[in-house]
């Protein structure tokens, strides 16, 4: 297979946005962890909470640096890969990704030095603060990111300028509270929250099935359990369904997710497995449960949810609306200000099907010269590849039972069975630190490979959106990505199992000393007074 | 919204050329050092633990200084998409290498002190030795093409394409003139990195910083007058023979423009920017005199008016040019046609000036918790909590 340079672009921003998407999740969930261990901290003062919240912070260091730095990639891409996209919709994409600059990740990075280095030069309060306002700003960071994104899925607030060429904003309001983009804000940062319990869940039962640092690891049990249980919740119930249904390649998204080629009367089944087969338009040895997809896709027992057959037949009508669009803007283009009115009434009911007729540049330099098969081609593409999508769906949800149930056990052994963990538990829990980051990468690949043909849902195609590069310059950027990343990704892991084997490393002395009191005291004769009482040791 | 014609555009888009270039600044002034620390890293460091104090100088605050570039790019992105569509692609291995070398640098920052071991400590000396001073030529090269004008043109459909072959292309970037502008923005860096560790470290550190510091001071006030002189008889302007109505649609098309002439007509017209190059000239004369005499505080004060007079003088003399086209001139983008809409203009500037004092605020808040002399017992006795 011969790789153009879409595909090339295409396989790089995957590779390059993924590869950013494995530290990103754990940055957002362990910075609202560690913050709330040094709350605990700052309240009791006992000096255990204060080395959890700088052995948490050590990891959280060492993956943080590397969401920073591969950030940085993604900020560039856009201008250096998809130039003709970042023109295009720059105007309206731009502004969140300036405003998260300004509002989150300076916040973030600024107070991150100081969460390092200013134990000694902060008071316990003061360097508390520092410490959430690191959480609030990488969660801050994500709401602006999504609002980018969730514009990508529904391109609402903005209108096509014939004379820029280009989708300018007409309502700022509308793009902050764009539907698609709260429900992925909530789903994304849940889905880092799980990652970081199970994260901190499955290195503190590694310490426990190893009887080292059992201090330390109960404790950040608890705290793991309890806040994934509820992240858990939190990512599978409101989940990304909200916004489902809002815009027309969410519905072929949803679709293809279902690998849902026909219309079904209302409430559709869910197809719990199948082989879809994009040549032959059909799902082979489908297993179907009915009525569930109906349910939850619809919230109702009598809303149809289109097929993807269905679909294409819409965007067929829609290309042939875009193509009189094209002609209009032609027209505008040409004559400017004396353009006739006709074309500008025209252009305003036609003009939001343009992008459709985009589809057919893939085809054919004017989109006007279509033939009849070629729009029917076309509109084919806008069904994305459906495989890929409806499994990558039911991994992730899969994954996301998996960790309410995990998080449920703990929560209970926790609660109800005095601190005893079976072995079996703790290694289930060592066992699945890696699947938050599959579940996460999947979401991805759901979201954005599910998008397509489009890089802005209705509006440009990903065909049009690249620069005027050749595959050569691909090639090298490719290159170097891979192997600079692939070098970074050793470099990461070798240090983070270097630093989980050490344990926790500093204040080891005043801890040490403060459990030793502590026991002696639950022990002593007849004291026993229950462990809230114990006197903070500084 | 019926807010925003408050401001009318063409003074929107004069304010947003205005926050581009103080964005700009602020990333020469903060990260500038960063850079400029991280290339001094190998001449003036000898020993671990000196290069470990080195480092420790900027170890908690370069990340908070690397978002002074990353909201640059940002700004770009929303307040004059056709600019960053235009250079960042057309720039393109250019811009990889810059891309590299700033991964580079964070990491080598956090990771560098995590293990013992001399190679593993060496390598990475050596990446942030790359991470500042590639960065550091590359902006200045960037500069010299964006005087001279890059090889680009606009379709119709205001899709940009950038003329050459792929090595072609990274090569053409480094012509002469270019060459000399990422000399004085590399050695204008040195400079002021070096006054950074003037004001951060003490003895052999900050006495062999402060030599190679005035040394580079010269550099740079050297190759400034030179690149001015160059620029008088050597190179092109640009101007409109029909200027675009400031307050039209963002459409470069709609232009006329030649070159002929000098970019120097600009002290001609507006002579009042020719305190932009008066302020680089004393700025690098005073730092250099302070580097001297070892005086830190007031010697980092003058850095940054000589960073702030050069970074400026650019985007004076250039006005209301932003990146001008060899090849087909009407293409160029200028403030009057290459910004975001009326709308988006106004929302930016209305989060700008909600968050930038906030963030002036708590940088300058950090900083002084942060002040004072990095020391080689510091970096012995709290080895675990530092870099």
């Amino acid at each position: 297979m011969e790789l153009d340079v879409v595909d090339l672009s295409r396989l790089q921003f995957a590779l390059t946005a993924l590869y950013h998407f494995l530290f990103v999740p754990l940055t957002l969930g362990l910075s609202v962890l560690i913050a709330i261990m040094e709350t605990v901290y700052v309240m009791t003062r006992r000096p255990i909470w204060r080395q959890m919240t700088k052995f948490w912070g050590t990891l959280f260091g060492i993956n943080f640096v590397l969401g920073v730095a591969t950030g940085i990639t993604m900020e560039f891409q856009f201008g250096m890969n998809w130039s003709y996209y970042s023109h295009y919709v720059g105007d309206v994409f731009g502004a969140p990704l300036a405003i998260e600059g300004l509002m989150a990740f300076f916040l973030e990075a600024t107070f991150v030095g100081l969460f390092f280095f200013g134990w000694d030069k902060l008071t316990p309060r003061v360097h508390l603060l520092v410490t959430w306002l690191v959480a609030f700003g990488s969660n801050f960071s994500a709401l602006w990111i999504l609002i980018a994104n969730g514009w990508m899925q529904n391109p609402v607030g903005a209108e096509f300028n014939p004379m820029t060429m280009r989708m300018e904003m007409t309502s700022f309001y509308e793009v902050l509270f764009n539907e698609v983009a709260q429900a992925k804000f909530v789903h994304t940062v849940s889905a880092g929250y799980v990652c970081a319990s199970v994260f901190v869940l499955g290195v503190s039962c590694w310490y426990l099935l190893k009887g080292r640092h059992e201090q330390l690891a109960r404790r950040s049990i608890t705290v793991a359990c309890s806040f994934g249980l509820a992240a858990s919740l939190s990512v599978v119930v409101l989940g990304d369904e909200s916004g489902y249904n809002a815009s027309h390649s969410q519905k072929m998204k949803m679709a293809a997710i279902e690998a849902m080629w026909e219309t079904e009367p209302a409430p559709a089944s869910f197809t719990l497995f199948g082989l879809p087969d994009q040549a032959d338009r059909e799902t082979h040895y489908a297993v179907h449960i009915p009525y569930v997809m109906g349910l939850i896709g619809t919230r109702s027992l009598t809303t149809e949810i289109p097929g993807i057959k269905q679909l294409v037949g819409e965007a067929q009508t829609r290309i042939h609306s875009g193509i009189v669009a094209y002609d209009n803007l032609m027209t505008i283009r040409e004559m400017r200000d004396e353009a006739p009115a006709e074309a500008l009434i025209s252009f305003k009911d036609h003009g939001p099907d343009l992008g459709f007729a985009f589809l057919l540049k893939r085809y054919v330099d004017d989109p006007r010269e279509a033939s009849e098969e070629q729009i029917l081609q076309a509109a084919w593409d806008t069904a994305p590849t459906v495989f890929p999508i409806f499994w990558t769906f039911r991994i992730m949800v899969a994954l996301g039972f998996l960790f309410i149930g995990v998080m449920a056990l703990f929560f209970f052994l926790n609660s109800f069975g005095k601190g005893r963990y079976p072995r079996w538990a703790l290694r289930l829990a060592v066992v699945i630190i890696p699947t938050p980051w599959i579940a996460a990468e999947c979401g991805w690949i759901v979201a954005e490979y599910g998008r397509q043909p489009w890089t802005v849902d209705g509006v440009l195609p990903t065909a049009l959106s690249v620069s005027h590069l050749s595959v050569t310059d691909l090639l090298i950027t490719l290159a170097g990505f891979v192997a600079f990343y692939t070098v970074l990704f050793v470099i990461e892991i070798a240090l983070m199992l270097k630093y989980i084997r050490l344990g926790p490393h500093q204040d080891v002395e005043e801890t040490e000393e403060w459990i030793r009191r502590r026991k002696a005291l639950l022990q002593g004769p007849g004291a026993a007074p229950g462990p809230d009482a114990v006197q903070p040791a500084e | 919204m019926i807010l925003h014609d408050f401001i009318d555009f063409a003074t929107l888009r004069v304010i947003w050329w205005a926050l581009l270039g103080v964005l700009l600044i602020g990333f020469a002034l903060t990260d500038g050092f960063d850079m400029g620390t991280g290339a001094l890293l190998p001449f003036v460091a000898r020993t671990d633990v000196e290069r470990r104090v080195v480092i420790n100088t900027v170890g908690p605050v370069w990340e908070g200084n690397q978002v002074w570039f990353i909201l640059g790019g940002g700004a770009i992105f929303a307040a004059w998409p056709p600019l960053y569509a235009v250079s960042f692609s057309g720039f393109y291995l250019a811009m990889f290498a810059v891309l590299a070398a700033l991964i580079l640098r964070p990491v080598g920052f956090k990771y560098r002190s995590k293990r013992e071991g001399e190679r593993w400590r060496r390598n990475w000396d050596r990446a942030l030795f790359v991470g500042g001073a590639v960065p550091a030529t590359v902006f200045g090269v960037a500069v010299g093409n964006v005087l001279q004008g890059a090889p680009f043109h606009l379709t119709p459909d205001l899709m940009s394409i950038y003329d050459g072959s792929a090595l072609g292309k990274f090569f053409a970037l480094l012509d002469p003139f270019s060459l000399l502008c990422g000399v004085v923005s590399m050695s204008m860096l040195l400079m002021h990195g070096a006054a950074w560790l003037g004001l951060k470290t003490e003895g052999a550190i900050a006495a062999r910083a402060r030599r190679y510091g005035s040394l580079a001071g010269l550099v740079a006030a050297g190759g400034y007058a030179l690149a001015g002189l160059w620029l008088l008889v050597g190179i092109d302007g640009y101007r409109f023979v029909e200027a675009p109505s400031p307050d039209g649609p963002s459409n470069p098309l709609l232009s006329d423009v030649v070159r002929e002439g000098t970019w120097l007509v600009a002290y001609l017209e507006r002579p009042w920017i020719a305190v932009a190059p008066l302020m680089g000239f004393v700025g690098i004369a005073m730092a250099v005199r302070g580097l001297r005499a070892g005086r830190d505080l007031s010697t980092m004060g003058w850095s940054k008016m000589a960073i702030l007079g050069i970074v400026s003088s650019v985007g004076l003399t250039m006005f209301p040019f932003i990146l001008p086209s060899t090849v087909d001139p009407n293409s160029s983008l200028t403030v009057w046609d290459a910004s975001s809409s009326h709308l988006t203009l106004f929302v930016m500037l209305g989060a700008t000036v909600i968050f930038l004092p906030l963030i002036l605020v708590y940088t300058a808040w950090v900083y002084r918790v942060l002040w004072g002399k990095v020391t080689e017992a510091d970096v012995t006795e709290k080895g675990e909590s530092l870099y």
